[in-house]
């Protein structure tokens, strides 16, 4: 009979920590996917941000570095510079790749650093109990904005993508979300075509996940799941910078 | 061929001696006094096929040092005072991801904005506690140029061999005073990494390089692994010593000042004073064993007088080296006041005097 369903091979066989409806696993998988796909395993490296999938190398059997709170996009810089012919990822949340690493993730981006920067949105600090997030919505309870985010207080949730798409040496950016499996098919094709542009060496490429954090946002993992079309509302899905052009297909 | 002789400033030394020691990769972010350092290296590195890039911080360019290293480049970055605390939580990361690096501390006045003259007022900071954990790296205090390019080059060397960052801690007189230096061939080695570093999982196991043991037993393993790898840094600590066994003063001193000290010692022995000289070169690990052999080589007490270019740092390293078998007393000059070697006579002579001066 044919094999119609198997996992990566890059994925390794230990049960994901992550939280029942946290959205982390999915694109765990469909990175593995890519990678499989595009025959990355033996020259990829990734960057294991700070946040609840700084255990990436648990589940991601590619070679993997920790990287300090923020800093993977130098990292990845480090890495690539000094060895061009690698394919170098970070896989960040919003907190790391948007508060502590704005910095690092702008130049790298403004450099075209051929680097691939993914960021899971999910709009709070996870790990450390839900607090503020740049990506917090107005409105939104965490655990240190107690009465929601008020914009005369902590100002606007920050549109990393939209942002991204203005730099000059940004090749490829997008925000995709993984609520459906509709979405789930799409995210897949964005992932490999920011991959391809690493490989095509045009430059910086961004895909941003928006995903869950169902025990932070004090919902069951289906109405989190529900809850991202909320979020769609605020940071629209959408390719937002494309040097592919007319070959966008992949 | 005979070995080619150029006239140049301290921190161009550190530059050649970098590029003699086998540096392919330099990141760093400008401030004085040092930027000679990046300038050399941005024409020279890519001659030779080597990577320059100018980072938007030092927090930024510590982390393109730790990628770099991740995938076995010889990496350096260069600094000064304040934009070395920037750095402090790389160098943290650094040495508890094992990965090899040459970090150039060019130290000017401080604290804060301080001033851009000379200073030794990061001698804590870089031999007790270069970031936040337990770390150490290897700490150099080269005090001419010829020993700035000969100490740099070889600071790649033993960054390799311990799989741990080593610190160059300059000043900003030897950084900017101009001397002759002699571009000798050095024979440094070069170490085999490849089973370590991250190049891609071909035809291996994907291999990890992390930091985060929550597990309590294998972090403190992990602690006393490096532990010990500080320890093995021992068979590394260099000092000069000009000392017989009856003196009754031993002027210590590291880097610039203990140029300025050493003319000063030289010129009192001439004299027939009973002054003797101690010049730390590895200040991390400090030589400790052999300072307080100095201290018990004769019945006599002896008195350490230690110079510093800051309120009084190394003295505290001398003071417990000695363990009490002799005297200590301090001697600073806040950053920026430099003494004439005709300062410091003055200063011996009247310890000689007066026994009684105070002490640590």
């Amino acid at each position: 009979m044919p094999e119609v369903f198997k996992l990566p091979k890059s994925l390794k066989k230990n049960i994901f920590h992550y939280c029942p409806g946290c959205h982390h696993s999915i694109v765990h998988r469909l990175l593995c996917e890519v990678i499989d796909e595009l025959n990355l395993r033996d020259r990829a490296v990734g960057l294991a941000s700070i946040g609840c999938a700084c255990f990436l190398y648990f589940y991601i059997d590619v070679d993997i570095v920790e990287a300090p709170h923020g800093r993977s996009c130098s990292v990845a810089t480090g890495m690539k510079r000094a060895r061009p012919e690698l394919v170098v990822f970070t896989y960040q949340g919003d907190g790391d790749f948007a508060a502590i690493g704005l910095g690092d993730s702008l130049h790298a981006a403004s450099r075209g650093e051929s680097i691939t920067a993914l960021m899971i949105n999910n709009t709070v600090y996870g790990m450390t109990g839900g607090q503020l997030s740049p990506t917090t919505v107005l409105q939104q309870k965490t655990t240190t904005t107690p009465l929601g985010r008020d914009p005369k207080r902590e100002g606007f949730p920050l549109k990393m993508a939209e942002v991204l798409s203005n730099f000059e040496g940004v090749a490829f950016c997008a925000r995709t979300a993984v609520n459906t499996p509709k979405r789930v098919i799409e995210t897949k094709k964005l992932l490999k075509k920011a991959f391809l542009a690493q490989l095509e060496n045009r430059g910086f490429s961004y895909l941003e996940i928006l995903s869950t954090c169902p025990v932070n946002w004090k919902m069951d993992a289906l109405s989190a799941t529900k809850h991202v079309d909320k979020l769609i509302e605020i940071f629209p899905l959408g390719v937002f910078k494309d040097t592919f052009g007319g070959n966008s297909e992949i | 061929m005979k070995d080619k002789r150029i006239l140049v400033k301290g921190v161009e030394a550190i530059a050649f001696g970098a590029l003699e020691g086998g540096c392919n990769c330099y990141f760093g972010y400008p401030i004085t006094p040092q930027n000679e350092i990046p300038e050399l290296m941005s024409v020279e590195l890519p001659k030779r096929g080597g990577v320059f890039l100018q980072a938007e911080s030092e927090t930024s360019a510590i982390n393109m040092v730790l990628g770099a290293s991740a995938v076995g480049a010889r990496v350096m970055t260069s600094s000064s005072s304040p934009g070395i605390s920037l750095m402090s939580e790389g160098f943290s990361y650094l040495i508890a991801l094992e990965l090899p690096c040459v970090i150039v501390n060019v130290m000017r006045g401080g604290p804060g904005l301080g001033g851009i003259e000379a200073s030794q007022g990061d001698y804590f900071q870089a031999v007790k506690a270069p970031g936040h954990g337990d770390g150490k790296f290897l700490v150099f205090a080269p005090y001419s140029c010829d020993e700035a390019y000969e100490l740099t080059a070889k600071a790649f060397e033993l960054a390799d061999k311990y799989r741990n960052p080593v610190m160059i801690l300059s000043d900003a007189i030897l950084g900017q005073m101009k001397e002759p230096l002699t571009l000798k061939p050095l024979k440094i080695k070069r170490i085999k990494k490849d089973d370590w570093i991250l190049n891609g999982a071909k035809d291996r196991p994907a291999r990890v390089i992390k930091s985060l043991f929550l597990d309590s037993a294998e972090l403190a393993e992990r602690n006393r692994k490096l532990k010990k790898k500080y320890q093995m840094m021992e068979k590394e600590i260099r000092y000069e010593k000009i000392f017989e066994g009856n003196e009754d003063i031993i002027v210590v001193s590291f880097g610039s000042m203990a140029r300025l000290c050493k003319e000063a010692v030289l010129n009192l022995r001439e004299k027939g004073y009973p002054v003797g000289f101690f010049r730390p070169i590895t200040l991390y690990p400090f030589p400790r064993f052999t300072l307080f052999k100095l201290a018990e080589a004769s019945q006599r007490k002896k008195r350490f007088m230690v110079f510093e270019l800051n309120c009084g740092q190394m003295v505290e390293d001398v003071a417990s080296s000695i363990c009490g078998r002799g005297d200590t007393y301090s001697v600073f000059y806040p950053p920026s006041i430099l003494p004439f070697p005709e300062d410091i006579e003055k200063e011996i002579k009247k310890c000689l005097k007066y026994s009684n001066s105070p002490k640590v």
